[in-house]
């Protein structure tokens, strides 16, 4: 494992070690614009190709930097056991650092660093979303009011007090000097030019040059190391220069609690979700706060103490209100629009899922544009249109909106650690003052602490379950700054702040230490503290309905006890919601399908089903539902309610995973970047997956197919259910009338035993444009696998019974449970001829037991060894039939 | 109506009352104003049922949040009606219409036909009522007894969702 893991590494680096030296090239193109030119006038022909560098370099460069970002996920994952003790985000800028190094050590200068820019417009606004996409809403609304408490009062308390205590400190003397980092030569004897006092290069001794690790300097290449060797010294560079506002400004933009940081260690200790909802929504919401707070300062700073009154600050307050209710509504319209957009999105289905992405980030760039807030904009956004949205879109929509959210985030996130890391590496930003450094932590940390406490304390007056002790513990030590703190001081104005380096490494530091040092021991400390965590609770229909029950009961309660509490506000705001919004927002169909209760229900059958499936397999077919007496009690319980029930089970697919109730992931809190969990309940179409390969490699195969299927509005995956279905509809049909002519003496022609190739045109299916080019193929119903298994069967089954072929009485009587004539064909087959049989029909079997046994019967009186060529050849002689439609496409098989 | 809460309830009520639901004073008589207000024939009594304001009081103390000092204190003699067994046992009469101490599948039909809407039809809820009574039930008799309620529910937090804030 470790060998494996330090091949990667090796891999990673020499790729890393490309990048920078393709920069270094780019620049060295660059400083001769000249080049280009010439090479062009002595063109003598035409080229047969060209390097072109400069054509493609940014784009370039961030899509290799994006590559190894994930290279270095991926390196960072494989290795288990050490990111079972320090969480991803430590480890990820532990990788930034040796990037970063390499990077320095090859340009001598840091070229990659995380400018505000990328990270404000292109990094944060998917995590941001992906967070309010996926935000356990009803948790959220539950605990709102101690949420807004702590990120409102909370984070004016840290940057208050942060500030003014190092203020306090300042006039104290307690900062000395600023040390400043610098680069000169060994042996040189420089002075150094500024503000700084001046002094020798060597009488301070060489300290920080290894920023090339020493196992990694062979593999810098020779061109690129340095002549003389690098010297960085730290130098004394005088008083640090800050003011009151300036400190205060500092305060500000180090008090936010970081959404992206919290949500990486956090989610990797499963706390339980009371905890985690606050610290989480802590997190998103002060930004609203932060941003007001650095703007009313940033604006305090330039107009400079003396013309600060009582006016200004006013306005100060009045702005926070505006910038953060503003950025709410305005996401919260954003969010009602791609809620109303994707009621009548069905005929775009393709782009469907696009509408979140744009839309949302246009929420974030509206809300900048009008500096209002535009993390919590973006945040209500994607609050406001999950429900709706799940709800109106396409199941697969919703599926392709979920794991592209979660890759845009996820992937987001990755980078943002990697570039903390990488950013480091840069002398020009490294200031060093113990004093200012070891102060800012430790108030950070104080101040933290008794704000949380306190403010607990006065929450837990009007709580219903009190905020126990441990937990403000973990609310406390969990208060980790990331990026945003990070971004903003990158912000800051040179001009207006002289210290602007000092802070922005004092930022870095605070972060590093948070995210690393805290992050590592947050683990241990859940530990040790014994901190409820999450409960792992089983989904079953009587939790669900007793939960619904108490709050039916909670509702009444409050009502005769005369008192307006959460559960009454919450009766009224689902009853205005269920009337009004659902109704305007809600396509009539999804509408339908509200019920928890009933998806409840649902998700408990289908998680039968897929066990039943599982278990047929694991015995190798699903032979033994025909065997009455063994599975008796799941038969029951299966057969009968899944025929009562499927009409609507099959209209309520598209929500089965839409909804994803926040309830239903108690086990893990509800707001991920992973997608572990969610994968997890997508097992089942694992599983689907697995057995269709299987399949597609033990079946036979048909003949040799050429399809040219290429449509970029249409999946056909979809589709082929349908054609399935079809299929099976038509085969069961053809079926029936060769067995009735068989019954009335009309003997079927079943001599032909080729193939016969039929020309299928596009076809008119359910009114929908097929994009078919060529379907020369042989009918076999065998293949007809690429559906995913049991969801098909809902509307099979249903269809069949829906046919008219059923009712037919003629077959009826035939139907003798206790003789052995009941095999169905494909079983039959599997016993004669030991091929597998058709593995769709097979799974389609527990559905259709019934009728199966009369389809059976129908084989036996058409005394054909292969019915579905027969079938096959009987329609394509009929004319009265449709010609069947082309089986689904093959994905492996194809080639054979 | 107020003034009227406080002559109509005797200091020695008020605390015979607090023993035995646990709520305080303030709440008792703010309660006592409520219960007024809701007796409209103003006999002391509520409705056909004929409760009165120690069965009312009774009631509303089962969905008393359980507090901490409660939790140390040595065990009383008499269970406290808000504690779990007892919320759990006040929901269970929910379903509970014909008092034989089990649900059986009309009574928990009925109730489901009560909390969910009308877009699903007689025979869903039918299966969804099959279905719950078969997770419940240990012994097989199609029913519910308030032991397979207690087990099937021991993982919920009912200490939590049975309970309000009582303002003071």
């Amino acid at each position: 494992m470790a060998a494996c893991g330090r091949t990667r590494l090796w891999l990673l680096v020499s790729l890393v070690l490309v990048s920078p030296a393709t920069g270094r090239e780019a620049q060295f193109r660059s400083n001769h614009p000249d080049h280009p030119g010439e090479h062009e006038a002595n063109l003598t022909g035409i080229p047969i190709t060209s390097f072109k560098w400069e054509h493609v370099e940014t784009p370039y460069l961030v899509a290799l930097w994006v590559l190894v970002c994930f290279l270095c996920k991926l390196v960072i994952e494989a290795n288990h056991h050490v990111t079972e003790y320090i969480p991803e985000s430590a480890l990820l800028i532990c990788c930034g650092f040796i990037l970063g190094g390499m990077i320095w050590g090859a340009d001598k200068v840091q070229t990659f660093t995380l400018t505000p820019r990328v990270f404000f417009f292109y990094l944060l606004p998917q995590i941001i979303l992906d967070a309010g996409y996926s935000m356990p809403n009803k948790l959220f609304f539950t605990n709102l009011g101690g949420i807004l408490v702590y990120a409102i009062i909370g984070t004016c308390w840290n940057a208050a007090s942060l500030g003014l205590s190092l203020w306090g400190c300042h006039k104290g003397g307690a900062m000395g000097k600023a040390y400043l980092a610098l680069r000169c030569w060994r042996g040189e004897t420089r002075s150094c030019s500024g503000p700084w006092s001046p002094s020798l290069c060597p009488s301070v001794p060489p300290s920080i040059y290894p920023s090339v690790p020493l196992f990694l300097r062979p593999f810098v290449p020779p061109f690129l190391r340095p002549s003389v060797s690098h010297v960085l010294c730290l130098r004394p560079a005088g008083d640090i220069e800050i003011g009151l506002l300036q400190y205060l400004l500092f305060g500000s933009l180090l008090a936010a609690v970081d959404p992206v940081a919290v949500l990486a260690v956090f989610e990797q200790v499963h706390v339980n979700e009371v905890l985690f909802i606050m610290v989480f929504g802590e997190s998103l919401l002060n930004d609203g706060v932060t941003v007001v707070l650095f703007n009313v300062f940033d604006a305090f700073v330039t107009l400079g103490g003396a013309k600060i009154n009582a006016a200004e600050i006013v306005k100060g307050i009045i702005s926070f209100f505006v910038v953060a209710f503003g950025g709410s509504l305005l996401g919260f319209v954003f969010g009602l629009l791609i809620s109303l957009l994707t009621r009548c999105t069905k005929k775009i289905q393709i782009i469907e899922p696009g509408f979140i992405f744009v839309l949302g980030y246009l929420a974030y760039l509206t809300a900048e544009m009008l500096s209002l807030s535009a993390i919590l904009s973006i945040t209500f956004c994607g609050i406001c249109c999950q429900k709706y949205m799940n709800s109106n879109m396409d199941e697969s929509s919703v599926q392709t909106v979920k794991y592209a959210i979660k890759v845009f985030a996820n992937g987001s996130e990755t980078m943002i650690f990697v570039f903390l890391g990488i950013s480091a590496i840069d002398k020009t930003i490294w200031v060093w003052n113990t004093g200012f450094i070891l102060l800012t932590l430790l108030f950070i940390m104080v101040y933290r602490i008794m704000g949380v406490f306190f403010l607990t304390w006065i929450l837990n007056r009007t709580r219903l379950v009190p905020i126990e002790f441990i937990d403000q513990i973990i609310m406390s030590y969990g208060g980790l700054r990331g990026a945003v703190a990070y971004g903003l001081a990158v912000m800051l104005d040179e001009t207006k702040i002289k210290e602007k380096n000092l802070m922005i490494s004092t930022t870095l530091i605070v972060v590093y230490f948070t995210v690393i040092f805290q992050g590592v021991t947050l683990k241990p400390l859940v530990q040790w503290l014994k901190v409820k965590r999450a409960s792992h609770s089983e989904l079953t229909l009587i939790e669900k309905l007793q939960n619904r029950a108490f709050e039916h009961t909670l509702v009444a309660i409050e009502d005769i006890s005369g008192q307006i509490g959460h559960n009454y506000m919450r009766d009224k705001w689902n009853k205005f919601e269920e009337k009004y919004m659902s109704w305007f927002l809600m396509k009539p169909s999804a509408r339908k399908k509200q019920d928890r209760l009933f998806n409840a229900f649902h998700q408990l059958n289908l998680k039968d089903a897929m066990n039943y499936v599982d278990e047929g397999e694991r015995r190798g077919s699903l032979e033994f539902i025909r065997n009455e007496g063994a599975f008796i009690d799941f038969k029951k319980k299966f057969d009968d309610e899944m025929s009562e029930a499927m009409p609507d089970i099959m209209a309520d697919m598209s929500d089965d995973h839409g909804r994803a109730p926040p309830k239903r992931r108690d086990t893990v809190p509800s707001v991920s970047l992973e997608l572990h969990e969610q994968s997890m309940r997508g097992n089942r179409a694992a599983e689907d997956f697995n057995s269709h390969h299987l399949l597609q490699q033990h079946l036979y195969k048909g003949r040799k197919q050429h399809r040219h299927r290429y449509s970029r509005s249409h999946f056909d995956i979809n589709k082929d259910e349908n054609e399935v279905q079809e299929i099976f509809q038509r085969t069961m049909k053809s079926r029936l009338e060769s067995f009735k002519s068989g019954k009335m003496g009309v003997a079927p022609p079943k001599t032909i035993t080729k193939h016969t190739k039929k020309e299928q045109q596009s076809k008119m299916l359910n009114g929908k444009n097929r994009s078919y080019l060529s379907g020369d193929e042989d009918f076999e119903f065998s293949e007809g696998d690429s559906a995913s298994g049991y969801d098909a069967s809902f509307p099979t089954r249903v269809a069949y019974r829906a046919g008219d072929g059923i009712e037919n009485p003629a077959f009826m009587p035939d139907v003798d449970p206790s003789s052995t004539m009941h095999i169905p064909p494909w079983l039959a087959d599997v016993e004669l001829d030991s091929v597998a049989p058709s593995q769709r029909a097979q799974v389609r079997l527990p559905w259709t037991p019934g009728d199966l046994r009369r389809l059976s019967s129908l084989r036996t009186s058409v005394r054909s060894s292969d019915s579905f060529q027969l079938t096959d050849d009987r329609q394509g002689d009929r004319d009265e039939l449709p010609p069947p439609p082309p089986p689904p496409p093959r994905r492996d098989g194809d080639s054979v | 109506m107020g003034s009227r809460a406080s002559t109509l309830l005797r200091e020695e009520e008020i605390e015979e009352i607090k023993k035995e639901t646990g709520f305080s004073h303030s709440q008792i008589t703010r309660l006592y104003s409520r219960f007024t207000s809701l007796d409209k024939g103003e006999n002391g009594t509520l409705r056909e049922d004929q409760v009165n304001f120690r069965g009312f009081m009774r009631t509303l103390a089962h969905f008393r949040p359980v507090e901490d000092n409660e939790k140390n204190k040595n065990p009383p003699t008499t269970e406290p009606l808000n504690s779990r067994t007892n919320k759990l046992l006040f929901a269970f009469r929910l379903y509970d219409l014909d008092r034989d101490d089990k649900i059986s599948r009309d009574e928990l039909l009925q109730v489901l036909r009560m909390m969910v809407g009308v877009n699903i039809s007689d025979e869903q809820l039918g299966s969804i009522a099959d279905r719950t009574i078969q997770e419940a039930d240990q012994n097989g008799d199609n029913c519910i007894s308030f032991q397979e309620f207690m087990k099937v529910l021991e993982k919920v937090d009912v200490e939590q969702k049975m309970s309000i804030r009582f303002l003071h």
